[in-house]
Parts: structure tokens; sequence; C-alpha cells
């Protein structure tokens, strides 16, 4: 095993290194800035170089970072390791081990559509990957982006002639920066933010990706009684419910998600609209990549794993799940949207 | 039919209940009548005669989306309904062929969905398998939700009524009482709902009925004691009687007509005069009320044989007078209405109808000591009734109160657990608990609900990584949690391994404070079947 799962997290012996520790280790390096992947309390950090300014504003400033860039390959004691786009926010990356004569990839979190807000998936072969499950049931078909974001366009024009606000949940890392790239050439006013969402928001525009024109929300011009009538208004999940959303009266909510092809899902969250887009993979994207990676042993972690597994072994591919602390997918939004809401 | 899927669209695109309204009302203010009638059918929640059995549907998805059954399944768990299922599972065709857009709403139910019957079983799976196909994904799922039953969108019948009456301009309380009873979905019902002409009506149909509400407040603040009406709150059925044209009917609360169900009081209505409507409950009764798990062996039954009447008779208990001489007497007082109530039911002299009974106090400390006898005396506990309230409609809160005894209660361990249907598809929200039995813990219940969307969401997460063994959509779990349940009444059961059955049983609280050991036992449980037993449970 070149891999192994160790409750710290996945562990590479050869290396002597985690990936996406969920306890303080040594030596981490990690896929991408989310904070189910990036935690804070590790003695070293290495992520692509893009990852960095992410990094630092999640984590802080004081972590000891080491850019490892794409393609490059460094050794970590007997192991040769290397990242690779996964195409799913800004820098983040798949990590290729070789060592024992074998080459294992993770693909941390993925998605194969384009989205001009970071860096392409990369095919890399491999003899084990290990790939994400979050959305691994056929049901999950993801429509294509223009067409979600010109229905989130057509909502937030429908709200502004009945006078409504139109606050938009989405992730405050990749996903708001993904519907405001694709929102460029259709915002006529600045899109407005909420505060856990500009920052994040920023590094990007500093990382050279185009966006449409953004301001705060609530900033040192803001007046009482503001009118957000005419505005979109990009927030987390997170601040659903709090004392910041009152600011804008009556207004018409949305939320900006994979989760969102199943209507129950819209339903239970009690948002006017629900509008599919996903930064994972959906299932056609997890089959495909796993074809093409050319590996004879999936291990699949995260979300729908089980149903992934049994797939693939009626295929004849060797397979399994790892169990993790952070299995359910569902951690995922929730992990994320309790720490935003804590920022509120 | 396009407009149709457009309604529904436009109903599930909002949580604002006047853009409900307004959705409803353009829709109806142009509708043909015949698709008018259809509409308001499926949004009331009304269903079909299921026309496909569900095995063939799936089989029938197998074969179209090309995923073994297995996985068809684990998708239909996961999205909670089958036609949601279809729409995601298959591939629908980009252009779709106009015709099966353009047929109305009615001529889809009528020519399409109800003429399926007429072919035979590969034919049939032929036609719909063709539907899934060629129809876009939106209105593939709307036809399949038709085909397989109801549709609900979060439409209240008052909402209904809402967007009709706007669109009519007859008053709601009219278009309310109108939809009440049996709808046969055709032009002319549409028309008759909607004719401006309001003398004509069908004999048969019932009053809205006028629902309580739960107290939350010391009943001490509703004012005098003297300007409130007490009665015990039976355990039963609610039900309204009709008397009229020389004919009787009995309707449930769920508006479904059941009175073969119940032939003595069939009978003993014909003692009414004509132009009667009554209110009461159904009730188990011998020489007093039996518990409500005799009167379940005959709600079960269509038909119901001579043994089965003698062993569980019915008696109607009856406590409010909508209509008498055939006129409607819902906005006179509820002392008036009860004067009325009282000499009807003491002229038809039978056995089967009778009277709840007033239970008079001078204060309402005496009343809250008689309300502690509710459970000895095989009562919910006590509704509180404004003395000259009206009778409204649906539930409105202020005049009319439930004044329940507080539950039983036990300690339970959460067991399995299965993902819920509808908004609650992917999470794990459906719970078995049970108590212990020696060294073994035995099922006691089911419950859905109680915990809040956190603790759900908590709770999912920690299923998702505890999981002991999976069959099919249920999960065993660590025996780790437990649970304070409450429910409203225990019998004994056969059917039940733990040999109790519990009523209305939810969830009060997680007890983290407990370990699984801390639990209640079965012996524990069945001291409740003790109709003296404490309430406070453990």
């Amino acid at each position: 095993m070149v891999i192994e799962t160790r409750k710290e997290g996945l562990y590479c012996k050869a290396g002597d290194f985690y990936i996406d520790p969920v306890r303080p280790v040594a030596r981490a390096v990690v896929t991408h800035a989310h904070s189910d992947h990036a935690r804070s309390g590790n003695e070293m950090y290495y992520a692509s170089p893009r990852s960095e300014a992410l990094l630092r504003k999640r984590l802080g400033n004081q972590i000891d970072f080491y850019a490892l860039p794409f393609g490059e390959q460094v050794r970590f004691g007997d192991a040769v390791v290397s990242l690779h786009p996964a195409g799913h926010v800004l820098g983040s990356a798949q990590v290729r081990v070789q060592a024992e004569g074998e080459v294992w990839v993770v693909s941390g979190d993925y998605k194969r559509d384009a989205d001009p807000t970071c860096e392409s998936f990369e095919v890399v072969p491999c003899d084990t990957f290990i790939t994400e499950a979050t959305f691994a049931l056929p049901i999950y078909h993801w429509p294509s982006i223009d067409a979600v974001v010109e229905s989130i366009h057509a909502w937030w024009m429908a709200n502004r002639i009945r006078g409504r606000a139109s606050v938009l949940f989405c992730y405050s890392l990749g996903k708001a920066q993904r519907v405001l790239g694709a929102l460029q050439d259709l915002a006529d006013r600045p899109v407005l933010l909420h505060g856990a969402v500009a920052p994040l928001t920023q590094i990007y525009r500093e990382e050279g990706i185009q966006l449409a024109p953004t301001d705060l929300a609530v900033n040192d011009r803001t007046r009482r009684g503001q009118d957000y009538s005419q505005d979109l208004i990009i927030a987390p999940p997170g601040a659903n419910g709090t004392p910041w959303m009152r600011r804008f009266g009556k207004c018409s909510s949305a939320f900006c998600s994979g989760w969102m092809q199943v209507r129950g899902n819209r339903r239970r969250r009690g948002h006017d609209r629900g509008f599919v887009l996903s930064d994972h993979a959906d299932w056609e994207g997890l089959i495909r990549t796993i074809k093409e990676t050319g590996a004879r042993r999936i291990l699949a972690t995260h979300g729908q794993s089980d149903i992934l597994v049994r797939y693939l072994r009626e295929r004849g591919y060797e397979a399994d799940a790892i169990r993790s602390r952070f299995d359910s997918a569902r951690q995922e939004d929730d992990a994320e949207s309790k720490e935003e809401g804590a920022k509120t | 039919m396009k407009r149709f899927v457009e309604l529904y669209e436009a109903l599930d695109a909002t949580t604002s209940t006047n853009a409900k309204v307004e959705a409803m009302r353009s829709y109806f203010a142009t509708a043909d009548s015949d698709d008018a009638a259809w509409a308001i059918y499926f949004l009331s929640g009304k269903r079909m005669k299921r026309l496909v059995k569900r095995a063939d549907l799936k089989e029938w998805l197998v074969e179209v989306s090309g995923y073994e059954l297995w996985m068809v399944e684990e998708c239909y768990a996961s999205v909670g309904d089958f036609a949601e299922t279809v729409s995601l599972l298959v591939r629908h065709q980009a252009a779709p062929r106009p015709e099966a857009m353009d047929l109305s709403l009615s001529g889809w139910v009528e020519q399409r969905l109800q003429a399926l019957g007429d072919n035979d079983p590969a034919k049939q799976a032929q036609i719909v398998k063709a539907w899934w196909t060629d129809l876009p994904a939106s209105m593939c799922f709307i036809a399949t939700k038709l085909l397989t039953g109801g549709l609900r969108v979060g439409v209240s019948q008052l909402l209904l009524a809402k967007a009709i009456a706007a669109s009519s301009g007859l008053p709601r309380p009219v278009i309310l009482h109108r939809l009440m009873g049996n709808f046969v979905p055709s032009a002319e019902t549409y028309e008759a709902l909607v004719d401006p002409n309001t003398a004509a009506s069908d004999a048969s149909q019932p009053y809205p009925f006028f629902l309580a509400s739960p107290i939350e407040k010391d009943p001490g603040d509703l004012g005098l004691r003297g300007e409130w009406i007490a009665e015990w709150k039976w355990d039963g059925i609610r039900a309204q009687v009709i008397r009229r044209g020389g004919r009787s009917y009995i309707w449930s609360r769920g508006e479904e007509l059941v009175t073969e169900r119940f032939p003595e009081i069939e009978a003993a209505c014909a003692s009414l005069p004509d132009g009667t409507v009554l209110d009461g409950e159904l009730l188990a009764w011998k020489d007093g009320v039996l518990p409500f798990s005799q009167l379940q062996r005959r709600l079960n039954r269509k038909k119901v044989s001579k043994k089965l009447m003698s062993e569980v008779p019915i008696r109607l208990v009856c406590y409010d007078c909508m209509e008498a001489d055939g006129l409607d007497l819902r906005d006179r007082p509820l002392v008036e209405r009860r004067q009325r109530l009282e000499s009807l039911v003491t002229d038809a002299a039978d056995a089967s109808i009778g009277l709840s009974e007033i239970v008079a106090t001078e204060t309402w400390e005496e009343l809250a000591t008689l309300r502690q006898s509710a459970r000895e005396r095989g009562v919910e506990g006590l509704m509180l009734k404004q003395a000259d309230s009206v009778y409204e409609t649906g539930r409105k809160r202020g005049s009319w109160w439930k004044w329940k005894i507080d539950p039983y209660t036990v300690d339970a361990v959460l067991i399995y657990a299965q993902a819920g249907s509808g908004r609650r598809a992917t999470l794990f929200t459906d719970y078995t608990f049970a108590v212990w039995s020696g060294k073994d813990l035995l099922p006691l219940a089911k419950a859905y609900s109680g915990l809040t969307d956190k603790e759900i969401a908590r709770l999912d997460r920690w299923i998702r990584g505890n999981t002991i063994e999976r069959f099919g959509p249920v999960r065993s779990v660590k025996a780790e949690h437990v649970f304070e349940l409450a429910f409203e009444g225990i019998n004994e059961s056969k059917r039940n391994k733990s040999g109790v059955a519990v009523r209305f049983p939810r969830i009060l609280r997680w007890r983290e404070d407990k370990r699984p050991e801390d639990a209640d036992t079965l012996e524990q449980v069945r001291e409740l079947l003790r109709p003296d037993a404490d309430t406070s449970g453990s």
C-alpha cells in the first residue's frame, strides 16, 4: 500500500507525509483550501502555488508553506510526488505519488466541466486512483453552466421588477467566484458580496481571474434603510437566518449547489430557487475519469462511495471504499456553512 | 399540459403564498373548464387509481436507463420520488414532439393516462417508455407524477380556494364549501364550482371542518371561565354526518365518504330530520368509550361483518350542528348551535347517536383538576370553545383550543435508520427505537419528527459513520444514542415483537446525558398499559 488510511488521514509511508489530514501532523500535502481538506495545526504545508494566498487567508499568515508547482516532481523520502490540476477551485490539485514501483493518484475534489476561474483537470495515468464520490449516483448530471447562469440572471431580473433583493447563497470559496466569472457579460451593476466572500474574491482577482464587478454589501457608504431591491447579493450558506440578512427586507433567496438537482433538497432548504451548479464531478464525470486514468484499482472516498464501489466491482474493477471520519458528503456542506456562519 | 407544467414550476419556484395564489389565479382565469377541473383535482392532492404497477414501472426504468435494478433503487432512495427519479435518470430527447406538448391537461389525463389500461402490458410498456424518452424532463416528471398518483406542491385547500375565488369573483367560503366532498373532475364540475348562482348544490356536500389549535398558554389567561364551554377531547375519528333528501352521508376529516363503513350510524341518521348536518366523533363504544385500537379494527374494512359490528359497536358523539332545517347555522354562536344540537339528538332517540357532555366547573382550577382524570376516562384531554364562537373554516386560532394531557414518555435506543421521503430524501430521518428486554433491544416505535434540522444533520452524519449492516434502505446502527420519546397511547399488540404498540410516537429530545444501558425496559413500558399509570414514564 503506497497510501494507507490512518486516523489522521491518508498517509504515505514511503514519503512520510499525509494528504489532507484531519488531525495535526508534521507534513501535510493539501489538495485545496476548503475547510474539510485544509485544517490548521500542521507543521508544514505543501500545496500548489495558487493555493498559498487562500490557505494563508483561511489558516493564518503564520503557516509554514511550501509551493509545489503543477507537474514538477519532488522527492519525499522514497517517494516521488507531483501535483496536477483538479479543476475544483483555484489552485486545487490531485496528488500523484510514485513509490514501491507503483503510481497512486489522490484526486482530492475535482470536476471535469469547464471553469475559467481555475486550472482545468488533468488526467494522470495511474495504477491506483483514490477518487472522491460526492455525487456518485447517475441522477447527478450537471446542466451546462451557461444555462444555469442564464437562469440565475433571469431570476435576478424578475426580482428587480418585483422590487426585491436577490440573495444567492453559495460557498464563499470557488462557487461564488465561478458564478461571478460567468456573470461578467450579464451583470449591469456591481454584484454585492458578503464579508466572507469578498476577501477570497480579491485573491482570485490578484491571481488574474476575470470576474464581474463587485462591491461589499455593507461598507462605509451604506446608509440606514439602504435600498437593495435592484441588487444581487452573494453570501455563504451560513449567513442565512442571521441578523445580517434583515437589511434586505423581503428578499428572494436561492441556493447554488449540486444537491439542488434533487427537488427534496431544494424544498428542505426552504429557498425560493435552487440552481444546480457544482464544483464536483457528476456521475458521468466520475466514471469517465476513472476510465481515463487507466487505473485497475479504485478507492472511493466521500459521499456515495459504497454505490460507486459496487458499480465498479460489477464491471471488473478492484474497488473499495475508504472510510474516514469525514465520509459523509453532507459534512462538507455543514462544515462549510458552520464555519462561514461564525464569521458573519 | 404545457401550461399546467408551467403552473407547477411556478408553484415550485416560490415559497411565497401570494405568488402561489397569483400563479393559480392566472391559470384558472384562462384555462378551459375541463383543464381547470383536473388542475383542481391534482392540486388538492387527489389521486387517480393506480394505473400501472410500481414493479412494472421500475422494470421499465431499468430498461430505459440501462442501469441495474439495485442502482435504480439506490437512486430512488436518494431522490425519494419515483417520477423525479425517472426524469433524472432518463436521457430526454432534445427536440420534443410538439403534439405531446400541445395536448391539454384533460386530454393528457383522459386520452393518454386513463386510456393506458385499454392496452396489453407489452403495449403499455412501450407507450410509457416512449413518454419518458420523448418528453422534456419537466413534462416527463409531471406525466409520471400523474401516472403514479398524486402531485403535491405545497398548496393548501385554503390557497387553492383563494385563487379560484380571485379568478371567479365568488366569495372564498362559497368556493371552499363547494370544494368539499366528492370532486368529479369534469367541465360541468368546474362550471358548477364557479357558478355565480349559489342556490343549487349537491346533497352530499359537507361543510369544511373547523379545527382547534393546541393551547400554548395557561387556559386561565383565556378570560372568564363562564365565557368558555369545555368538553372532553375524544380519541376517535372526527366525522360530519349529513341528512339531506332522505339520505345519510358520513364524511371523515380527510374528506372521505365513509358511510358504508358505519352501518349503525347510517341507520341512526335516518331518525334525524332532513336538512341536518352534525359534527362529532366516531367512537368504539360499549357502556363507555373503548380504546382507539378497537375502533381501528373497524376502520380497516370497507365492508363490516355482523360479528365485528357486535364486537365493536360504534357511537357518534356529537358536539356541533352546522345545519338544521336546511339552514346554514355556522354564523350563529356556539350556545345557540348547541341548543339545536341537543334537541335534535334528544328527538332522534337513537342509542348510536349521543351528545358530547359539557364539562361544567366553576373555575379553571377545578377544570384543570378534572383534566387529570382524562386518561382513566379514555379521552385525550379537554376542548375549550368560546361560548359565542361561530363555526369557522379550517384552522383559525382564537376561539377553539385543544388542551391535551401530557403524553407518555420513555427513553429508548436508536437501532435502525432509514432515509426519509420528499424533502428529507437524502437524509436519514426515519428512526426505529428500542427498549431493553433482558439483554436484547426490542423495537418499540418508529418516529420521524421532533428533532431540529441541526440535530437531524448531526445524527445523519453519525448514522453514516456508525452503520453496522445495510438491509436495503434500512441501516442498523450501533446502540449508542438514547432519545426521549413521547406518545399518546399504548395498547397490547400481537403484531410487534415487543407485544405493545404506541400511538403517535415522536421524539421529545436527544438524551445525550444517557448511556444506552440507561434506556427503559420493556417491563417499564408495559407498566403504562395500566390505565391509571403514572404519566411521567421513566
